[in-house]
Formats: C-alpha cells, sequence, structure tokens
C-alpha cells in the first residue's frame, strides 16, 4: 500500500468555549480526489485553516508524505506542496492574469525588479494547460468571474504540488467551465497529486470524488468509499438524521393572479419575460448564474428600470421606481446575498428585523420598541429561530439562522408576493430543508412566491411551476407534473425549443 | 476596441489634457487680464514652476505609494516641519560647531532619518495595532505638531547658512536644484511601482489584501517600509525648501495633507487603493502647480485658488462617476 | 462564584474603555491639583468645549452614515464671518437666520453630493474644505470681520450670556446634545442612519432612501456647524478668516475618542460628549499642571491612538493585529 500524501492526525482546535475540532482525522492518497463534507459549522473550513497554519492547531499532528510538519503560514503550505484554491475569489483586480497567478512569489531580477519575460512564460505555459481564451497580460477584472476562478485555479498549478485543496470550486462555474475543471483535477490525479474537494454539491461529489469524509459539530465522522454509498447515506452522516428530499407532491387549492408580467426587458441583461404568479402558487426560477433572474427579481423590487414590458399587480399594471415603492405595494424581496445586501451585521436581531417598516412603528415621533420586541417574537417562535435574544447581533448568528432573520422581515411585512432569491444558498442541510418546508407553508397560506434558485433539487422540491431561463430568456415553463432532471436541463442550457406552457 | 477602452483612455489621459487645457486657458486670459506684460508660457515661468512644485511634488510621490497601497498619510505636513526644524536646529548644536560645511551632510542626514523613523512609526502602529491609517495618521499629525512646538514654542527657527542656500539656488543645465529633486524622485518611485516585486505588491495589497495575505506577503512590514517612504519623502522636501529659504514657523507645512492628496487624486490614483500611476501623481502636481501659477497670473487672489482647486476635485469626481456609469441597466443602490 | 475570564475582562474594556480611562484621567488631574475638579474649572472646561462640542454632535451623525465630513472647520469660519458681517447690515435679528441658511445651503451642497450622487466623502469634503476657506476669504476681502458696535448689541448673549448661572454655550451645547441624542437613538431617522452607515446596500434593499439618510445627516451637520459658528462670532463680536481651520479634524479626533467607527455604523451622541469632555480636560488638565498647551497634542495622538487600539483589540480578543 502506498503512504498518503497527507495525512492530518487527531487535530484539536478550540476556541473560548467551542471545540471547533475535535479529534479529526484523515488522510489523502496519491491520485485520490476525497471530498470532505459536512454542515456548515461542522468544522471543514477551521481544518483548512490549521491545514494551511493560518491556525495553529491545540493538539495532533499533520504530516506531508513521511515528514511530521508544522505549518507557519499559507506560504510555507505552498512551499510544502498545499496548495488551496479558495471559495471565495482571492484575486487583485487591477494586477494581470501573470501577476495574480504569481502572487507573493514574482520571479526576480537584480535590484528588486520583477522578471517580466519568465513571468509571462511561466504564465502561458501555465494557461494552455487549462485551455482557456486569455494570456498572461490580460486584466484580471476585464475578466468574466468564471475565467477568474480560473486564474485562482491556475495557481495551484504553479509549484509541484502534492495535495491541492478545493473549496467550493465550482459555485460560479456554468457546465462547460465545469467541463474544463473536471480535466483539470483529473490531470493532477494522474500526476499523483492528491485532491481534497469541498463542496456542497451532491451530484458533483459522487462524480468525481473517490472517498468521501464528513464531519460533524467538529468530529470526524468517517470515510467512506463513494462507490459504495448514496446521497441518501451521506447527508445522515452530516446531519445525524434522515433528511425529506422527495419531490413535492402537496397541491393546494390557488386563487387569483398576484403578480403578472408581460414583455418585461432591461436591456441586455434579460429580453421578453412573460409569467404570471397565483396566491398560493410556488414558481420556481431556474437556470445558470447569470441567466437574468437576479436582474428580474431587482426590477421587480424596483431595483432596475425596465426598458420594455408590463408589470401588473392583482391586474393592475403599475410602475415600480424603488424599493420603498415595491414594499408599499406589498412586494417582499429576499434578496440573494444575504450578508452584502440582507442584513445589517452589526446591528441586532430585532432591528434588522423590523428595518422595512421601522418609519411607520411609532409612537409619537419614537420608534415603539415594545411593538418591534412582538414582532420579533413573533417571527422568532414561528420561524424557530434560534439565538440568545433580540439583542443578539445579527453577525453572530449561524448562516441558517440568518437568512431566517432576512425571511421574518420580509414575511412580518405581510407581502402579497414573496420573491426568494437563492434562499439556502451556504445554509447547511438542516435548515435548507425547514426553509424549503416553510416555502410550501407560506403558499398554503395564500401567498405567492418566486423561488429563484440554482440548485435543481430546491426548484424540484419546493415549485409548482418551474420556469426555465437561459442567458436572458424563459425557454420553457413546466408543471411540477411534466418537469424532468433530463429536460430542465436541457431548458437552461439553451439547447431546448422556445415553448411556453 | 474593447468596451471600456475609451473611458479608460481618458481617464489616464485626463490630467495631461486638463494641463493642457489650463495651458491655453491661461495664456488667453493673461493676454486680457494679466498685469504683467510677459507671456504666461514663458520658459523662465515654466521653469519656475516646475521648481515650486518640488516640495508637494516630492510628497505627492510617497502618497501615491501609500495610497496604492490601500492606505493615507495625513501627518505628512507635521512630518515636514519636524524634518525642517531638526535641519536648522542641528546645524547650530555646538557637538557639530568643528564641522565646518561638513556640518551640512550631517544635518540633511539627521533631517531625513528622523522623517524616515516618524513615517516607520506611524507604519509600525498601523501593521501592530490593526488600527485605520486614516486615524493613526490623524493622531499623529496632533502629535508630531505637538512635538514642532516643543523645539521653540511659536517661535520661527532660522539658521542661514550660505553655502547651503548657495547649493539649493544652483541651476544646473537651467533646472534648479528642487527640480532637479522633483525629478529624480520621480523617476525612482515610478521605477519601484512599475519595475520592482516591492511595488507590484504594494498594487496587490491595495487592491485585495486578503488575497496578499493569503498568497504569503507579509503585509504589515511592507506597509511600514512604505510608511518609511513617504516619511523619508517628507523630509526629503523640508530639506530642498528650507535648505533656500533657512527659516521655519512652527505652523509651516499645515493642510499640507490636502494638496498633496488632491495632487494624488487629481492624478487617477484610486482613493480605495489598488490602482494609480506615479506619472499621474506628477501630472496632478503640474496642473495644481499651475493653477496656482495661472490664477495669480490673471490677478486673481489666493481665495479664488483656493475656491477652484476645491471645486475642480470634486468635478473630478463627478466626472470619473460619470465614466464609470453603465447605463439605465444599472442596480440602484 | 464566577470567575471572570480573560474575553470577558476584554469585552467589559471594549464596552466601558473610554468611561473608566475618564474615570481614571479625571482621578489623576485631581491628585495632581485640587482645583481641577472645582465647579468653576468644570463650567470653563465646558464652556471652551462648547464649540468644538456641538460640531461634533453633528458629525457623529455624519460618521455613524459611514460618512466623513473635513468641512466642518473651514464652514465654521464661514459662519462666523457671514454672521458678523451681517450683523452690522442687517441687524441681528436677521443675521443669524441668513447666516444660517447659508451654512445649510453649504450643507445641502455637500450632501447632494455624497447622498444622490455617491461621490466619495473624504475627497468631496476635503475639496470643501478648501473651497470654502476660498469662499469665506472672497467674501471678506481677507480682512478681519469686527462688529461696530460692541457694547451695545444684544447678539453677545450666545457666546457670553448666562442663564440660571449656567454659560449660554453649555446651555446650547446640552440642550442640542440631548435632542440629537434622542433623535439618534429613539426615532427611525436615526435607526435608518445606523442602517445606511452598518451596510448601504442592505439599507437599500430594506427600502430605506440611502441617499436622503445620508443628505440628511450632512444638513444636521451644518446646523451644528452654523450653531458653532454663532457661539463663536457671539463670544469674539470679531473674527479671524481662519477662526475654524484645524478643527475638523479635532472634532473627528472627538467623535472617534468617543467610540464611533470610521466604517459607520457605530456610535452614540452621549459618547461623543464623552470624547468631547475627555479632549477638553486633557487640554485644561495639562494647563493647571502647568505644562505647554501643545503637549495636549501629543497627549491627544497617544489617547486615541490606545483609545482606538483597544476598541479593536478587544473585539479581536488579541493586542497585536494578526497582519504578518
Amino acid at each position: 500500500m502506498t503512504d498518503p500524501v497527507l495525512h492530518l492526525d487527531d487535530i484539536v482546535k478550540t476556541f473560548p468555549g467551542v471545540r471547533a475540532l475535535d479529534g479529526v482525522s484523515f488522510s489523502v492518497m496519491p491520485g485520490e480526489v476525497h471530498a470532505l463534507m459536512g454542515e456548515n459549522g461542522a468544522g471543514k473550513s477551521t481544518l483548512m485553516k490549521v491545514l494551511g497554519g493560518i491556525y495553529q492547531p491545540d493538539g495532533g499532528s499533520i504530516h506531508v508524505g513521511k515528514e511530521q510538519v508544522t505549518m507557519s503560514g499559507p506560504l510555507e503550505a505552498k512551499a510544502k506542496g498545499i496548495v488551496f484554491i479558495h471559495q471565495e475569489l482571492s484575486l487583485a483586480e487591477e494586477l494581470s492574469v501573470a501577476e495574480n497567478i504569481y502572487l507573493g512569489e514574482l520571479p526576480r531580477k537584480s535590484f528588486g525588479r520583477v522578471d517580466w519575460r519568465k513571468l509571462s512564460d511561466q504564465t502561458n505555459t501555465i494557461l494552455q494547460k487549462l485551455n482557456v481564451g486569455f494570456d498572461a497580460t490580460t486584466r484580471v477584472g476585464d475578466l468574466s468571474i468564471a475565467n477568474q476562478q480560473m486564474v485562482e485555479i491556475a495557481r495551484a498549478l504553479t509549484v509541484d504540488a502534492k495535495a491541492v485543496i478545493f473549496d467550493e470550486p465550482t459555485a460560479s462555474l456554468t457546465d462547460a467551465e465545469k467541463v474544463v475543471l473536471f480535466d483539470v483535477i483529473s490531470d493532477l490525479q494522474k500526476e499523483g497529486v492528491g485532491i481534497i474537494y469541498i463542496s456542497h454539491r451532491m451530484e458533483e461529489i459522487f462524480k468525481i470524488t473517490d472517498r468521501i469524509s464528513i464531519l460533524r459539530d467538529g468530529q470526524y465522522q468517517g470515510t467512506v468509499n463513494t462507490a459504495e454509498t448514496n446521497e441518501e447515506a451521506v447527508t445522515q452522516m452530516m446531519i445525524g438524521r434522515k433528511l425529506d428530499l422527495s419531490r413535492n407532491e402537496t397541491h393546494h387549492e390557488l386563487g387569483d393572479v398576484a403578480l403578472e408580467v408581460r414583455g418585461l426587458s432591461c436591456g441586455k441583461l434579460y429580453q421578453d419575460i412573460s409569467f404570471e404568479v397565483r396566491r398560493g402558487e410556488v414558481v420556481g426560477f431556474y437556470g445558470l448564474v447569470g441567466a437574468g433572474r437576479t436582474e428580474i427579481a431587482e426590477t421587480l423590487f424596483g431595483l432596475r428600470d425596465p426598458s420594455a414590458g408590463q408589470i401588473l399587480l392583482d391586474g393592475e399594471e403599475v410602475r415600480i421606481t424603488s424599493p420603498n415603492d415595491a414594499i408599499a405595494r406589498g412586494i417582499s424581496l429576499v434578496p440573494e446575498d444575504r450578508k452584502g445586501q440582507g442584513l445589517v451585521l452589526g446591528m441586532n436581531c430585532r432591528d434588522n428585523m423590523t428595518l422595512p417598516q421601522v418609519q411607520d412603528l411609532t409612537s409619537g415621533p419614537f420608534v415603539a420598541e415594545g411593538a418591534e420586541v412582538a414582532i420579533f417574537d413573533q417571527y422568532r417562535d414561528r420561524l424557530d429561530i434560534r439565538t440568545p435574544g433580540w439583542k443578539q447581533l445579527v453577525g453572530n448568528l449561524s448562516g441558517g439562522n440568518q437568512q431566517k432573520i432576512v425571511i421574518g422581515k420580509w414575511l412580518s411585512m405581510h407581502p402579497n408576493v414573496l420573491i426568494v432569491d437563492e434562499p439556502t444558498r451556504g445554509i447547511d442541510v438542516g435548515s435548507k430543508s425547514e426553509i424549503h418546508k416553510l416555502l410550501r407553508e407560506l403558499a398554503a397560506q395564500g401567498y405567492a412566491v418566486m423561488v429563484i434558485s440554482s440548485e435543481m433539487p430546491e426548484v424540484l422540491h419546493v415549485a409548482d411551476r418551474i420556469v426555465a431561463m437561459y442567458s436572458g430568456r424563459i425557454m420553457r415553463t413546466f408543471t411540477s407534473d411534466e418537469v424532468t432532471e433530463d429536460s430542465l436541463i436541457q431548458a437552461i442550457s439553451g439547447l431546448g425549443g422556445h415553448e411556453a406552457a | 476596441m474593447k468596451p471600456g477602452t475609451l473611458s479608460k483612455a481618458l481617464k489616464s489621459g485626463a490630467i495631461w489634457g486638463f494641463i493642457v487645457l489650463e495651458l491655453i486657458f491661461f495664456s488667453i486670459a493673461g493676454e486680457y487680464l494679466s498685469l504683467s506684460d510677459k507671456a504666461f508660457m514663458d520658459w523662465e515661468n515654466m521653469l519656475l514652476l516646475l521648481k515650486q512644485s518640488a516640495p508637494i511634488g516630492i510628497i505627492a510621490m510617497g502618497m501615491t505609494i501609500v495610497m496604492i497601497n490601500g492606505n493615507i498619510d495625513l501627518s505628512v505636513g507635521a512630518t515636514y516641519a519636524i524634518a525642517a526644524i531638526v535641519l536648522l536646529e542641528s546645524m547650530t548644536w555646538p557637538i557639530f560647531a568643528g564641522l565646518g560645511d561638513m556640518v551640512i551632510p550631517v544635518a540633511w542626514l539627521l533631517a531625513l532619518l528622523v522623517g524616515t523613523c516618524l513615517g516607520a512609526l506611524n507604519g509600525l502602529i498601523v501593521w501592530k495595532t490593526g488600527v485605520d491609517a486614516f486615524i493613526v495618521t490623524l493622531g499623529s499629525m496632533l502629535g508630531f505638531r505637538g512635538i514642532v512646538f516643543m523645539f521653540n514654542g511659536e517661535n520661527p527657527t532660522s539658521h542661514l547658512n550660505w553655502t547651503l542656500v548657495d547649493f539649493a539656488e544652483a541651476e544646473f543645465l537651467s533646472l534648479a536644484t528642487a527640480s532637479w529633486f522633483l525629478l529624480a524622485v520621480t523617476l525612482v518611485i515610478w521605477f519601484v511601482m512599475a519595475k520592482t516585486v516591492h511595488g507590484r505588491n504594494a498594487y496587490a495589497i491595495g487592491d485585495n489584501r486578503e488575497a496578499a495575505v493569503n498568497a504569503g506577503i507579509r503585509v504589515g512590514p511592507h506597509m511600514m517600509v512604505n510608511f518609511a517612504i513617504i516619511g523619508f519623502l517628507a523630509a526629503l522636501s523640508a530639506v530642498v525648501f528650507y535648505s533656500e529659504s533657512g527659516s521655519v514657523n512652527p505652523n509651516d507645512g499645515q493642510l499640507y495633507e490636502l494638496w498633496v492628496i488632491t495632487a494624488v487624486v487629481l492624478g487617477g490614483t484610486k482613493i480605495t487603493g489598488g490602482a494609480g500611476s506615479v506619472i499621474g501623481t506628477f501630472g496632478g502636481v503640474i496642473a495644481i502647480q499651475l493653477l496656482r501659477k495661472g490664477l495669480g497670473h490673471i490677478g486673481a487672489d489666493t481665495s479664488t485658488v483656493n475656491l477652484v482647486i476645491g471645486l475642480i476635485l470634486i468635478v473630478v469626481l463627478i466626472l470619473d462617476r460619470q465614466l464609470n456609469v453603465k447605463g439605465k441597466e444599472e442596480l440602484k443602490v | 462564584m464566577a470567575t471572570l475570564t480573560k474575553q470577558q475582562i476584554g469585552t467589559v474594556l471594549a464596552k466601558q474603555g473610554i468611561l473608566i480611562a475618564f474615570a481614571v484621567f479625571m482621578v489623576a488631574f485631581t491628585l495632581a491639583n485640587s482645583k481641577f475638579i472645582s465647579v468653576d474649572n468644570l463650567f470653563s472646561v465646558v464652556r471652551s468645549s462648547a464649540i468644538l462640542g456641538v460640531m461634533a454632535l453633528g458629525v457623529t451623525f455624519v460618521v455613524i452614515s459611514g460618512n466623513l465630513d473635513l468641512s466642518v472647520g473651514s464652514m465654521m469660519s464661514f459662519s462666523t464671518i457671514v454672521v458678523l458681517d451681517l450683523h452690522d447690515q442687517i441687524g441681528p435679528a436677521l443675521a443669524i437666520p441668513a447666516m444660517f441658511a447659508m451654512t445649510l445651503s453649504l450643507g445641502a451642497f455637500i450632501g447632494f453630493l455624497v447622498g444622490y450622487l455617491r461621490l466619495n466623502s473624504l475627497i468631496v469634503t476635503l475639496g470643501m474644505l478648501s473651497a470654502i476657506h476660498g469662499l469665506t476669504l472672497t467674501y471678506s476681502g481677507g480682512q478681519n470681520m469686527d462688529i461696530a458696535d460692541k457694547e451695545g448689541t444684544w447678539f453677545s448673549v450666545f457666546g457670553q450670556g448666562s442663564a440660571l448661572g449656567i454659560p449660554v454655550p453649555i446651555l446650547i451645547f446640552v440642550a442640542l446634545a440631548a435632542l440629537l441624542g434622542v433623535v439618534l437613538a429613539k426615532t427611525p431617522f436615526g435607526r435608518k442612519v445606523y442602517a445606511v452607515g452598518g451596510n448601504g446596500t442592505a439599507a437599500t434593499f430594506s427600502g430605506i432612501r440611502r441617499a436622503r439618510t445620508v443628505f440628511a445627516c450632512y444638513i444636521i451637520s451644518a446646523f451644528c456647524v452654523a450653531t458653532a459658528g454663532l457661539i463663536q462670532a457671539s463670544r469674539s463680536l470679531g473674527s479671524q478668516n481662519t477662526v475654524g481651520q484645524g478643527l475638523e479634524l479635532e472634532v473627528l479626533a472627538a467623535v472617534i475618542l468617543g467610540g464611533a467607527s470610521l466604517l459607520g455604523g457605530s456610535g452614540t451622541i452621549f459618547k461623543t460628549v464623552i470624547g468631547v469632555l475627555i479632549l477638553g480636560f486633557i487640554q485644561n488638565g495639562l494647563l493647571l499642571i502647568g505644562l505647554q498647551f501643545y503637549v495636549q497634542f501629543v497627549v491627544t495622538w497617544v489617547i486615541i491612538i490606545l483609545a482606538v487600539w483597544l476598541d479593536i483589540a478587544a473585539k479581536r480578543g488579541k493586542l497585536l493585529s494578526s497582519i504578518a
């Protein structure tokens, strides 16, 4: 048997009051793709920070090859052949592709000068391997998000890597780009490099990995061979119980049309969009990142001006010019970027929740704090938000609880139309199913709900109808009875014909 | 042509276009308004302009590095005053009495050393405490100024050394000493920022600090070096200027930070860091000096200069914003 | 009994650090000079801090909304010069509202640029610092401004008068602090200021009109500046063009000392008042123990950096930053 390229043994890391990692061990064999899974907060990122030398472990040891090592920082990790591909892009946009790829280790000549020729030669060699359509001198800020991701990946190829850690690498990639990424991974594999692959996406995990290690609450749950397990078993190890991922089967009476959109366009972002949402109905919007779904939501919420088309609320044509306007007309938007758009992280839970209505929650000239607390208590109970109290800063809550605060904030506005954009992005599996259940319940209570999602199981699970979008256009609308995974994938890849159902 | 190329070309060339505009305007307006018979675009006048740009210009080169690096230094005016006092005071110290004119290089070195140390001190505080550079240098702007007053109270510090004055007033190839210093500093800093690893890392840190940290760049020491450089340049600016004038008031250098930042921003450096150019800053320095001189030429007083420079800074910001608007599709936040 | 962990001590220090520092400071100076704590001296400190303090109240709003205002110093010079000039031309009763109108329109201009055009507030107010200074010089023709009849005007009441034995500048400062404190802490507008400063995008996504909120903050700031200019003019009845020069930084120092973050979203009026008083007492205390006025600059420097440092250190749970 060969020796592992990387072996973590009994790693312990504590923070004040928390045992973030509790005796975690796992190893990566050469030429293996090893998935690391776990809910948010399970300790994956802490483990990676220990591996990268950003945190020092309180116990246990790290071995690269046969040698026990102490990592003092990312640079040392890299020197030892451990390379990280970060989930959040860590690129300097104003610099060239080459400078980004060799960030922190630009080749030098005399007087500390940069050796530009060597730099661009080396870079172009790597870029050829990746088969991308840009060169070393391109400014990174001019690249698409996906190409920026490729730059990030190119960093892994600059050193003689022993192990490469991919942290959610496909989050912003299109299908075609994913194929390139998986090719890169298999090339690395052939060269005997060990890969650690962190992802929430089950289909990818089962497609490319050899083994799966699972963490829960900082504890190592075990390692399984991918070929010998299935999604259900892995999920159960992650959350400690079974999860209902079945299709949406329940149906209820639909009411009148609450929102209708006719021929809506916004420049190059999307064109000729028409659909309707009835009370009691959940309409899913499925497509790739950049297909124009979020932009439609933003237009409905008054954040963008449409260049053509009509918006009708309860059959009446309206012009929505600002979020304020949208709120007054009973539209609520749970935005895509929870931390950037949904919450003021430095504010407490109560204030965040009542923010859209603070102008109206007054007694005399002052904010009626009693009424605010009442609203908070009501939605804390209804949504099962776990927080020590309303005074807690939102930034201290877990992702799932943060998302529930955002949802509570908008439910408390009693909207006619509720738009939720990527409601479960970056949220652990347990909270995910709670939010799915909630969305179904809301529809049952008569809300008209639009759900925008990039995750197929999610739209299949919650939506009554699914609008498939590709490149700013609606390709097809499915009812939940007729939809199949294949036809949905075809539609969002631009393969299906244009047939509105 | 790729989209955005035009606006980028406009932006990088804007400062030079602005300088040309100023020249044309003041030449024509000068014909009608000027009290003197001399043309504005007189060769002598332009050489003088370059010389007068030196004090602000030399500091502005340091500010360019610090701002590209994602920081700011509000204490340069006070550092400038301290260095000036050290320069003039030290020449009178008894221990150097036997040196004769050799006291000059010693005094220069002392002044430069003090400036460098003060800059490094700012950098060290920014690095070790993690307090924002704006606050740190706002504090040291007050603190350094307090130190200035400690030397001589509210009295000016004077010492004229004629050898030194001769050197400062010397001209070589019809350029004054101060102009040579400005040109040399510009060249060196341009070389550092465009050609060296240190310079490229400065851009990377200003652009995306976390990425730089992740890539193993030692951000703290790097920033400290840059603060030391701007401290050195503030002192160099004082050395160049006070070698000639020989007398420093405790309030000298006040508001220099504002002039310097104005020049750097006019030159196209991004206030949030990560982008900017030394050559652009040079243009910004020249543009400001042209404006001061030009307005003087057509008979406006200092009040108008202040007004015009303030408004131009704002207009530049508005134009910059307009060039970057993506049109009606843009998200309204 | 529960023992305090290091972490808890850190948190207490972070939350109450400025008050603790204030208390230590007061005790030390009282020990050094018994006059320090006397009523007369307290009054004199508050009175001399009133102008700075009034300006700091307005800047607190601007800073919490996530912006800066470096133009308050030159704007204060402008108000002072204008009201003194108009005093002799149209009489104090008309001069005061006219000066307020002019100052507020300057504030509105800045508010428009930063709020509606979304320009960088540091650069805008830097530009306005210079522009307003130029405006003041143009207005006054570079001359000092003096009221002709210094004895016979009731205008001196704002700076020199007293009611119930308390000097009017103190009354104005306290009243304005109370009013603005309530506005910031208790009204919907105050809540919006925090939201806009904490996360402007999220505030917009919650239907808050960000531009309007920022605009209002600059109007409040200009109102405070006008009030400070009024006190200054009334106190001296004559003034130089540069009376407010450099005050913008002292004001900012007081606000930061009070614990407001330059990133926006945090700070309170009460804390700013403490910051102002600390600056005032440092100045006063150092003078009382016989040190020159400029020593206060150095002490202020050290105190600002220590205050902000401890605040940050407590939040990250470590004294030194982790930057490599």
